[in-house]
């Protein structure tokens, strides 16, 4: 089996013929789009061919469930203060972590999804739904923030060790509720572990652009997207935050990774099936990933940072998160090409029970991602109150994850319910939690 | 008051049944029985980089002469004599008993490394240490300095208090779990680590080994106690490991330690 039948399904057309019969597809659930499938590969022959070209709504991927419910499950560990679990984390094992996981499929599923509008429907509604969902992700972050407020708010009344005297600067902000709030909304203040969101809003808003650019020539959006990366590392430019500082995700570094992804939903995955199926690409990857990994290892067994050249190390150091330094970039690329090469598109595996959770949290990334970030806050203050050893963090992180579970699986079991009674009235607009991504 | 109950209501909701066990918790703090055990892993003490004007000093018998440039966790509020760097002048003093030795403190409250470090000039004409040790990163880390700048500022103090004359260790900030969701504290670790690197000077990882305290339950650092306690052990524990640590990276000898 090659690489290319693993990524992609089949073209679609864009002519007026199959835009009608689109319409109906993009309105109907998965689970009845197989018909059209059919109709539109009739299609296929009377239409010019389109810069861009889509997978077909069939089956979901998988596999991009898969691996953003990991990703969500792991910025959750993260989020939580180090402890047993944090081990099983990738940043442990090299560069890159969940983060770049979670932005790359964010970009792929909306092209994905948003981009099939803007064939089917056009550039406005297209933009108009891609507006939508901006708003209910800004709300999320700004419930997020309300419960953040509460948290801190309780530790700056109730925290007074003598040891911590400084740290408690960081309350001083509460001095001034005017200025915090509104800069907030502005999502110019953010606390720690509340990036994210406002990283993923400004993401989405420039999706309209990009996806109208990729409509039009999607390799030269893609260069574009590297230029302004790379015009942001030489300028150093930034978006500023409240007080000060500058957003701790760098959206104008970060969107190539969501332009990558999109571009790789938009056809450009399978064109470079060739280069994903060689063995060249694979060694380099895993040798990659190799070196990647002992430089991780020198961080925790400081011994062996004898062994690395004083001059990589000063060449290397420091690896920037937040302008998406090149080595975590392609450190994320190395593990995505081994990915994708070694866990086929129909791997049994995905439909195993085992699997299921994962696979029904990244289905409903954004609820999912709220959850996790609040669930990290919660995990937190029971460990302040209650003062919990390792084994109490541990089981935190264990409840957490559990918890995002059956969130998962309420909100999957009330969408088919929904979907059941909503299906008569042919209410919905899209597959919103295929795009989803928080 | 508010807060807690709204959170507390919340983590009902959220099947994590909250106990309220803070009531015990502020009490009385619960200080372990007997002395607390400052146990520091050796990997976390060792370093490449040599303090070699404390060992000619220590080597040619003269007054070593200390200074610590620091913030508020320099200090514990009211008691002064456990903060660490008392703790460390004690305890260099039972380490080498024939020299001298005086730690003097510099106290840079609320100041970045920027802010700090544009006094550094004269601070040094009139000090004259032979050892600074420079901690620094919380404040900057509060008002989340960027970390490139930030990187500046720190090589620009290391470079001053090296250019009058003195040893330099650098000390990063303090392990403090509560406030872990509130401050983001590794771009500051990371990048006074590469300061340390370049410049070939010792980093005392103060955050690393609270850390390693923390987890290995030495002490409790999410500990909520008014009391001073806690932040006197933890004091007494972070002086004795920074004058291992001096020691170490000056590599004084059994026979200096004795002379």
């Amino acid at each position: 089996m090659t690489i290319a039948d693993q990524v992609t399904g089949l073209p679609i057309a864009g002519t007026a013929d199959a835009k009608s019969l689109d319409a109906k597809s993009s309105d109907a659930k998965s689970s009845d789009a197989k018909p059209v499938e059919a109709k539109a590969l009739e299609a296929k022959p009377r239409a010019a061919a389109p810069a861009i070209t889509l997978p077909v709504i069939g089956e979901r991927e998988l596999r991009l469930d898969l691996f953003r419910g990991l990703a969500l499950w792991l910025i959750f560990i993260d989020h939580l203060p180090p402890n047993l679990l944090t081990w099983f984390t990738i940043r442990n094992y090299g560069f890159s972590d969940a983060t770049e996981i979670f932005i790359f499929i964010s970009g792929y599923t909306a092209a994905f999804v948003y981009g099939r509008a803007m064939l089917d429907s056009g550039v406005v509604i297209a933009t108009a739904r891609i507006l939508r969902r901006v708003w209910q992700i800004y709300v999320a972050h700004v419930f997020l923030f309300t419960i953040f407020l509460a948290e801190i708010s309780y530790v700056a009344t109730s925290f007074e060790n003598p040891l911590y005297t400084e740290e408690m600067g960081i309350m001083d902000f509460l001095k001034q509720p005017d200025v915090t709030i509104v800069q907030a909304l502005l999502l110019r203040f953010r606390p720690v572990n509340m990036d994210v969101l406002p990283l993923y809003i400004v993401l989405m808003l420039a999706l309209p652009l990009i996806l109208w650019l990729m409509k039009w020539k999607p390799d030269l959006t893609l260069g574009l997207s590297v230029a302004l990366y790379a015009v942001t590392w030489q300028f150093d430019l930034y978006f500023s935050a409240y007080p000060n500082g500058f957003w701790a995700f760098n959206p104008l570094a970060w969107q190539l990774l969501f332009v990558f992804g999109a571009w790789c939903a938009l056809g450009g995955a399978r064109r470079m099936s060739r280069i994903l199926a060689s063995p060249v690409t694979m060694w380099i990857s895993i040798a990659y990933l190799a070196a990647a990994f002992y430089v991780t290892l020198t961080w925790y067994v400081p011994q062996l940072s004898h062994f690395m050249p004083k001059r990589i190390e000063q060449w290397m150091y420091p690896i920037d998160k937040t302008d998406l330094d090149v080595l975590r970039f392609t450190h994320f690329l190395a593990l995505a090409a081994l990915t994708v090469r070694f866990l086929p598109r129909d791997w049994p595996g995905l439909k195993s029970p085992l699997l299921r959770p994962l696979i029904l949290c990244g289905q409903h990334s954004l609820e999912i991602f709220c959850l996790g970030v609040f669930l990290a806050f919660a995990g937190h203050f029971i460990l302040a109150e209650v003062s919990g050893g390792p084994g109490m963090h541990a089981l935190i992180s264990l409840c957490g994850i559990l918890i995002m579970w059956a969130m998962a699986w309420v909100i999957s079991w009330y969408k088919q319910v929904a979907d059941k009674s909503g299906s008569k009235t042919k209410n919905a607009v899209g597959n919103a939690d295929l795009a989803g991504g928080g | 008051m508010k807060a807690k109950v709204l959170l507390s209501l919340v983590l009902l909701c959220s099947a994590f049944a909250a106990p309220s066990a803070r009531a015990e918790d502020n009490a009385a703090p619960q200080a372990p029985t007997g002395p607390a055990a400052c146990e520091v892993p050796s990997y976390l003490l060792a370093t490449e980089s040599q303090l070699h004007k404390v060992a000619d000093t220590i080597k040619d018998a003269k007054p070593l002469e200390i200074l610590v440039i620091g913030s508020r966790s320099t200090t514990i509020p009211s008691s002064e004599d456990s903060s660490y760097p008392a703790r460390l002048q004690a305890i260099l003093k039972e380490k080498l008993p024939s020299e001298p030795v005086h730690v003097s403190v510099e106290l840079q409250s609320k100041k970045t490394a920027e802010e700090a470090a544009a006094g550094f000039v004269k601070l040094m004409e009139a000090k004259r240490p032979t050892l600074v040790i420079w901690q620094t990163g919380t404040v900057d880390a509060i008002r989340s300095i960027d970390p490139d700048e930030f990187r500046g500022a720190v090589t620009d103090g290391v470079t001053a208090l090296q250019n009058a004359g003195a040893d330099v260790i650098l000390m990063n900030l303090q392990y403090s779990p509560r406030t872990e969701t509130m401050i983001s504290v590794p771009p500051y670790l990371d990048n006074m680590r590469v300061v340390a690197q370049e410049h070939e000077i010792p980093l005392f990882d103060r955050f690393a080994i609270m850390r390693q305290w923390n987890d290995q339950g030495q002490f409790d650092l999410f500990n909520p106690s008014r009391g001073p306690e806690l932040a006197k052990q933890v004091h007494d524990c972070l002086g004795r490991a920074l004058a291992q640590f001096v020691v170490d990276a000056a590599h004084l000898g059994p026979a200096q330690q004795q002379n």
